[in-house]
């Protein structure tokens, strides 16, 4: 212990000198510096400086450019493997009555149910953290494989930890052609009453 | 045997394992005999045995062996081993403060130790060791890789890397906005709050178990129950449809398990008042927003006035022990709200929908 204090003395001592002498020497040194730039400015004009910088700040700014753009360019993937958010699922009476239609669950992440005389598209994404429940037949019921949350065939959650129902799809029929089309983009839920909205259902004959 | 394995089962159930785990730490901690080196030798020995014997189940084995599980299972043995270490030096040096001689760092290390060859010697080791480990187990268990990923189907159970799976157990008990955002923030929050709220000087430099109780059984608390025992729940006991599974029993994906929840807003006005729930979330959620308000507002204030708790507000003062107490308390709401589930069914205390406030 006390060998070092004894250390540590002399050397805070001396410690403000080192600095004191590069600051007493410095000023000569200054005007020595100036001589090489002059030189240089001769082998060039002012005009033609200022000419080969605009030039060069041209390309720099259009390479950047380009690069920006080429990087953002790379935000928007060639190619999406994502189906459309739209789509067809046939005709009103492909779904028997009571039926979860497990069909469109891993193409398009919907299920297409016909429940008490009503055709609804429910959207295949736990309301929990968005983990894709799984349609157990046998137990009729949707369950969440993450952290177990379950579903009624209508939606509704009664088990696990999720606090709100499945959302729904729009879902209308075409009248061109007959056809079922469910509509991912527009969201139906639960909680703020929106699945009284009546494109948010079929109702069957 | 049969009805010895469904006995385990049955004890393995969370609310069972979790009671017989809070029992356990306080044994553990209790007594001194089980850190000695036979009672080392004794716990290694029990659980090798009991891990062997259970090998011989097809069900046990079988997620034991998975190439994801096989390090937790490591991760156990070593964990038990470094706890234990820790604990049988922290003993030693007790005994040892306790007749007046210094403790085996100081006795052992006279003034400092160098860095070559002592520290970087022991690297080396430890490096080569380590290479070796990771070549053999790399070439031993092959990579569980699964297909391509698809957005809509997920594998079931769905699991975590295994260092998330605590707080993949946690979101079974929580909103998502509290046990992914609030209780993670907190724990590093905490964390890192540690060395502000913990002034105690004592064991700095050696290991000690009597002059630093409440701090050690704290942290111990957090780390072994509340994160390492829900991490080995969730990679060992958690099946399909992140049913619980007890060790022997078989992944059955039609398991049947009833789980429906209600809220203690339902439990309150539906049950006991026998009345409709109230429209308006304020009334319908008073009970559920008064009790968490009297646990992280007026329980740190009844604490403080007596017993140990107005000891630490003494020891601490009111920034510190506040803090502290709000920290200790939160963590305290995880066992707490398993408890509430595995009792009443219970989902949220407070579950106002409308705004994305549930606990």
């Amino acid at each position: 212990m006390t060998d070092e204090t004894q250390d540590r003395q002399p050397s805070a001592a001396e410690s403000p000198q080192p600095e004191a002498v590069p600051a007493a020497q410095a000023a000569p040194v200054k005007p020595a510096a100036k001589r090489p730039a002059k030189v240089a400015d001769e082998e060039i004009s002012r005009r033609g400086f200022f000419s080969w910088a605009a030039v060069a700040w041209v390309g720099f700014s259009a390479a950047m450019g380009g690069c920006m753009t080429a990087f953002g360019r790379f935000m928007y993937p060639n190619v999406l493997y994502e189906p459309p958010t739209s789509f067809k699922v046939g005709i009103p009476d492909d779904y028997p009555a009571g039926v979860v239609d497990d069909r469109f669950k891993e193409s398009n992440g919907v299920w297409v149910i016909n429940d008490e005389g009503r055709l609804y598209a429910l959207i295949a994404i736990c309301t929990h953290l968005g983990c894709p429940p799984a349609w157990l037949e046998a137990q009729n019921k949707f369950k969440c494989p993450c952290h177990g949350s379950g579903y009624y065939k209508s939606g509704i959650n009664f088990e696990g930890p999720t606090p709100r129902p499945l959302e729904r799809a729009r879902i209308f029929v075409d009248p061109s052609d007959g056809q079922i089309v469910v509509d991912k983009a527009q969201k139906y839920q639960w909680e703020l009453g929106q699945w009284t909205d009546p494109s948010s259902f079929i109702t069957l004959a | 045997m049969d009805a010895l394995k469904g006995f385990i089962n049955f004890l393995a159930y969370p609310q069972w394992s979790f009671t017989l785990s809070l029992v356990g730490f306080a044994a553990i901690f209790w007594s001194k005999r089980l850190w000695s080196k036979t009672g080392g030798w004794l716990m290694l020995m029990a659980g090798t045995l009991f891990f062997g014997l259970s090998l011989l189940d097809p069900n046990f084995r079988k997620i034991v062996s998975k190439a994801d599980n096989v390090p937790i299972v490591m991760m156990v043995f070593i964990l038990g081993f470094f706890v234990w270490l820790s604990m049988n030096k922290a003993i030693n040096n007790d005994r040892r403060l306790d007749s007046g001689e210094p403790t085996f760092e100081k006795s052992e290390v006279e003034d400092k130790v160098f860095t070559w060859p002592d520290l970087v010697f022991s690297e080396f080791i430890c490096m080569v060791v380590l290479t070796v480990v990771l070549v053999v187990w790399s070439i031993a268990l092959q990579a569980p890789l699964e297909e391509p990923a698809n957005t809509s189907v997920a594998p079931n159970p769905s699991k975590a890397p295994w260092y998330f799976l605590g707080l993949q157990e946690m979101l079974v008990y929580f909103d998502p906005w509290m046990a992914g955002v609030v209780l993670p923030g907190l724990i590093v929050v905490g964390l890192m709050a540690l060395p502000y709220l913990d002034t105690n000087p004592k064991g700095n430099g050696y290991y000690t178990f009597k002059e630093r109780k409440a701090e050690i059984l704290a942290f111990m608390f957090g780390f072994l129950v509340l994160w390492t025992e829900l991490i080995v729940i969730g990679t060992f006991l958690r099946g399909p449809n992140w049913n619980f599974f007890g060790p022997y029993e078989f992944w059955d994906f039609n398991k049947i398990e009833p789980l429906v929840n209600v809220d203690l807003s339902e439990l309150i006005w539906i049950k006991l008042f026998g009345y409709g729930l109230p429209g308006h979330w304020l009334p319908r959620e008073i009970f559920g927003i008064l009790l968490l308000g009297g646990y992280f507002f007026a329980l740190p204030v009844l604490i403080a006035k007596r017993g140990i708790g107005k000891s630490w507000y003494e020891k601490m003062g009111p920034a510190r022990y506040y803090i502290g107490i709000s920290l200790m308390l939160t963590m305290m709401l995880l066992p707490l709200k398993m408890y509430c589930r595995w009792m009443f069914n219970l989902k949220y205390f407070v579950h106002i929908q409308e705004f994305f406030f549930n606990i």
